[in-house]
């Protein structure tokens, strides 16, 4: 068997002897006999390099495709290198969260950073360390907007159906209500959300670029809104600000999302970065753990966790959220991510994403039966109708080593990024001509 | 030390991405910002130093002894963090087709049947991103358990008085309002008071066993049948795995539904936060509520599944699955063999520890602990002025990381030790020696340990001034 | 040791309470604050909002607690001090110039103790 306990058999002896004791058996007395149990049904151990096969052989069962034009939620960027290096520093992935300000100020330092970073990007005032994922972002950012005379949420049809999902999970058990407003054209349908504006209602979700890539028109949603006393929430993609314009200069008042793009690999899922900004009025109401700048006593700067007493730990049952544990470290990743792109590098992902799109939908919409669904201007993701059924063609293309848009109703949800340069694209385009007989 | 920002040099940044090969795509000016986010422009060598720099103020488990109490500080194998990096786990999108995951899968199968063995549960979801998601995920089940069967009355969720906050703050997200119970004086769920709280209202209970006291409930079936017998289930907060993992299962003890901590008990390592993972088990009878999708296996391979009931999604994809994978290799590691023996060295490093102190600290309970220890500070602080914060602060200035301070709130002047099984018995030697030396310095001179740590990068921090005005970002305008 | 004003009066959880132009002025007392360390933050009602008697309307927050603020009296908040909430420390400072609220309407009020019977509950409890 593997194991990580240092203490020798003959040392626990002479560990048991001190406390004037036999047996290990004897430390769990104090476990009524009903409960015990003598083995457990487990495979035995295994020793480093077995678990290393086993574990390879379970990731050689996966299929990596090297031609990705999948998104919808999650993306693939290009990584540079010292984003891993530095985030592999085993002092930053075994640091426990940095209550004791005064070994942690590295952690806390990078926190700070990263605060600031995602007020710049999201034109906000206040962000805080991080949440689970964009999804519980956008649900803890419904919460922040409920008050003692407004409650409820309306939520485009046009956000991505996880958030979307999520939002909802977490609103049925407080009570929350969540109003679904229609899209028309792949965008909000802004005479429904007129509608169902009132007086009472807390708050709006908007994600834009939204579900199908399509750019909403943001302000207007945020005007009629405001014109009601109703906050803003905006879901947006990380990637996008370093070129489109912020949540903050269309008038939102919070601004959440998937940070993933962000430096983070596609890895199944998760981890991932709930990221989430504010106006400085909504600052008390944000969730998660908030780093803060201050002195020590001999006049240094130097930085803490602070505004602590709104969390569960103190405030207990009075908590505005129960989240503990957050993703800091892929906050950090974040972080060096945007320090090591810089505002240069950001756009140039921004735009070689947009590009690379625009291309392929250009090539796209010119191929029989490929037509775009959606007339309206798109960040790096649009919808395609299809010729054939959408996942017998995904399943063609996967044959020739490309994961294909992912199939929605009929049509494809189609996705570049920086590194779906012009010999993918035209490969795919070649490739589906030829599985498409065009 | 300086911030990124001001390292930064306006036209400095590293060569990443080659030049657009395709035609820009034209926006209306409409959807343009009007700046440019105001990132670091650094070259990759300041960027590198920064970070190093960052590194040396930071405390990592391999810094030395982390005894920090209910967080399990244990080694994280190098080699788990070697096996979530392999690009066939990481560079899978969440949304290929199943039959380009099943690797994927079968780390998401094979970790649910440990795990359930592990906990004596039936079913599994790996969807929650941490303990109090997992909290969270369980209480939505025990609500919807109620609900399907037509009973909404159900409204209470009973919570000892020594829980983790998150515990209340969780049940109260889940839409139920918390019952507190009192311990009794060995520590213990108060039987007459949990007889006495339940009722046709409880929907359940949360209990942490062995509790934040360090202490296993001797009385833990009957507390789970006292609850079923009102008709509320029973949820285990599993924090404190570690203690029991190999030789009690929650699923024996009467609990119903359980969150097991991966970054805790499973040695994935903490992140300065998170990532953390929370995964939910549950018995049988309540597998049709869990969040969608779960794993399934059949002739063809593994599939995705949609449970009946589902709550609903709790996050997005399928939960933090790089973490799973750093837990499953860890778990085979240790194998039948090696879990049980983890957790008698878990308990037996804290007995151990505890013993080389309660000499001279006050324990806060008498008799043995399971893997961690509450010791009260409070008549120290009457005698010598020096309190629990001033003794933990002085440890910082030896290279420890303190104990949990002032949790759990029934105990005065707390310190919560836990060592974990992975320190070795000179490391525990010395740590004694350390905390006693401490001590010697509180009684000589009280006042002398308000001004610790000395040796630190900082002195203590003006958390007042921080919190009274929030400086939450750094202002580019001076 | 805490002070305590004459002229005014106290509920046993440490408000101070008194008549003010037709309205009830309320705030904490020098005991509570000494109790409650550094204040960092006050969360007041709106104006317009109904206050209970025995009920918390506002909490104080410390670095790392957070404490209640019970009504002495059922009403409505007629003004609240919104000093407080730019500067929480002159409730740390000076606890009697300090108001929290002041209520109006008022149609039930807690039985209030005076500033001898206060200084007996302050004293058994610094016991």
């Amino acid at each position: 068997m593997g194991s990580y306990v240092p203490a020798t058999s003959a040392e626990q002896q002479a560990m048991l002897s001190a406390l004037g004791l036999e047996s290990v058996e004897q430390l769990f007395d104090c476990v009524p006999p009903e409960v015990r149990i003598s083995e457990l049904n487990l495979p035995a151990g295994l020793s480093e390099m077995e678990v290393s096969r086993a574990v390879g052989k379970m990731a050689a069962a996966n299929r990596r495709f090297d031609s990705c034009f999948r998104g919808a939620g999650a993306y693939r960027h290009y990584i540079p290198s010292i984003v891993k290096t530095v985030t592999s520093k085993e002092e930053f992935v075994t640091a426990y969260t940095p209550y004791q300000a005064e070994i942690s100020q590295g952690v806390l330092q990078s926190i700070f950073e990263y605060q600031t970073q995602m007020c710049e990007l999201t034109g906000m005032d206040v962000s805080n360390a991080s949440v689970y994922d964009g999804a519980t972002a956008a649900a803890e950012a419904v919460f922040m907007c409920e008050e003692r005379r407004r409650s409820g949420v309306l939520v485009a049809e046009t956000a991505d159906p996880q958030v979307r999902e999520v939002i909802s999970t977490y609103c049925a058990s407080r009570g929350v209500s969540v109003t679904t407003l229609p899209q028309r054209g792949g965008a909000l349908d802004l005479d429904k959300l007129a509608e169902a504006l009132t007086e009472q209602t807390a708050s709006v979700y908007l994600q834009s670029p939204n579900y199908y890539g399509v750019l909403e028109d943001a302000a207007a949603v945020a005007e009629m809104a405001h014109a009601k006393g109703v906050k803003v929430i905006m879901g947006v993609n990380p990637i996008s600000l370093g070129l489109l314009k912020t949540p903050a200069e269309y008038g939102a008042d919070i601004a959440v999302g998937e940070g993933q793009p962000l430096g983070l690999p596609l890895g199944f899922g998760g981890p991932y970065l709930g990221f989430m900004t504010c106006r400085q009025a909504l600052m008390r109401r944000l969730p998660g753990r908030i780093v803060g700048q201050t002195t020590d006593s001999a006049g240094k700067r130097c930085f803490v966790l602070t505004l602590q007493a709104r969390e569960q730990h103190i405030r207990r049952e009075k908590a505005s959220s129960n989240i503990c544990s957050n993703e800091a470290l892929c906050a950090m990743t974040a972080s060096v991510y945007l320090a090591a792109m810089g505002p240069q590098g950001l756009r140039r992902a921004a735009e070689g994403s947009a590009a690379h799109a625009h291309y392929l939908a250009e090539k796209l919409n010119a191929l029989p039966g490929f037509a775009l669904r959606y007339r309206k201007p798109f960040f790096h993701e649009f919808v395609t109708e299809c010729p054939t059924e959408p996942t017998v063609l995904c399943a063609a293309l996967a044959e020739r080593g490309i994961l294909g848009g992912l199939p929605l109703d009929g049509g494809l949800l189609w996705c570049c990024t920086e590194l779906n340069d012009r010999g993918q694209i035209d490969e795919l385009v070649e490739v589906l001509k030829e599985v498409c007989a065009l | 030390m300086k911030l990124i920002f001001e390292r930064s040099r306006a036209g400095r940044g590293l060569s990443l991405l080659p030049e657009c090969d395709v035609p820009k795509a034209e926006f209306d000016a409409a959807f343009l910002r009007e700046s440019a986010p105001r990132l670091p422009e650094m070259s990759e060598v300041e960027l590198g130093r920064h970070y190093t720099e960052l590194a040396a103020e930071t405390h990592g488990v391999n810094d030395g002894f982390y005894p920090l109490g209910s967080c399990t500080m244990k080694y994280n194998p190098r080699i788990d963090e070697e096996l979530a990096a392999l690009p066939d786990f990481a560079d899978i999108h969440p949304l290929q087709p199943t039959e380009s995951v099943q690797g994927c899968l079968e780390v998401l199968y094979r970790a649910e049947e440990l795990l359930c063995e592990i906990t004596g549960m039936d079913a599994m979801t790996f969807q929650p991103a941490a303990g109090a998601h997992g909290e969270y995920t369980g209480l939505l089940l025990i609500r919807a358990y109620h609900a399907s069967r037509g009973n909404t009355e159900r409204t209470k969720i009973i919570v000892p008085d020594s829980a983790h906050g998150t515990n209340p703050a969780s049940a109260v997200m889940a839409g139920f309002k918390v019952v507190s119970v009192p311990s009794n004086a060995e520590g213990g769920v108060d039987l007459e008071a949990l007889r006495a709280a339940v009722g046709p209202d409880t929907a359940g209970l949360m209990l942490t066993n062995p509790n934040t006291l360090g202490l296993f409930d001797p009385n833990i079936l009957e507390i789970t049948r006292i609850v079923h017998g009102a008709g509320g289930l029973c949820y285990y907060d599993g924090a404190n795995l570690n203690a029991v993992m190999g030789r009690a299962r929650p699923g024996d003890m009467g609990f119903d539904c359980v969150h097991v901590n991966l970054h805790k008990t499973f040695a994935t390592p903490h992140g300065g936060g998170g990532p953390g993972s929370g995964p939910v088990g549950c018995k049988d009878f309540l597998a049709a509520f869990l969040p969608a999708p779960r794993v399934g296996r059949s002739e063809s391979g593994y599939t995705l599944t949609q449970p009946p009931q589902s709550i609903g999604r709790v996050r997005s994809f399928y939960g933090n699955f790089l973490v799973v994978v750093r837990a499953l290799a860890y778990i085979m590691t240790l194998g039948r063999e090696g879990i049980p023996a983890a957790s008698a060295g878990a308990v037996l490093n804290a007995n151990y520890l505890m013993h080389a102190l309660a000499g001279r600290y006050e324990m806060a309970y008498d008799g043995a602990c399971m893997h961690e220890f509450v010791m009260t500070l409070e008549g120290l602080k009457h005698k010598t002025g020096a309190s629990a914060l001033d003794v933990a602060k002085r440890l910082l200035d030896f290279g420890i990381h303190p104990p949990t301070m002032y949790f759990p709130l029934i105990v005065h002047e707390a310190l919560m030790v836990e060592p974990t099984e992975t320190e070795s018995p000179e490391t525990l030697d010395s740590a004694a020696e350390i905390f006693l030396q401490v001590l010697d310095e509180a009684e000589a001179n009280g006042e002398s340990l308000h001004s610790a740590p000395h040796d630190c990068v900082i002195s203590r921090p003006d958390e007042v001034a921080a919190a009274r005005t929030p400086i939450l970002r750094y202002a580019f305008d001076g | 040791m805490s002070e305590i004003l004459k002229e005014l009066k106290y509920t046993p959880s440490h408000e101070w309470v008194k008549e003010e132009d037709g309205l009830t002025v309320v705030g904490l007392s020098d005991f509570a604050q000494n109790a409650l360390g550094d204040i960092v933050f006050i969360n007041l009602p709106e104006e317009g909002s109904e206050v209970t008697a025995g009920e918390a309307f506002a909490d104080v927050e410390s670095v790392k607690a957070v404490s209640d603020v019970f009504s002495p009296v059922t009403g409505v908040v007629a003004a609240v001090n919104e000093e407080l909430l730019d500067n929480p420390a002159l409730v740390n400072e000076a606890p009697y110039e300090s108001w929290l609220i002041k209520v109006s309407d008022v149609s039930e009020t807690r039985e209030l103790l005076d500033a001898d019977a206060y200084g007996e509950v302050c004293a058994a409890e610094e016991d």
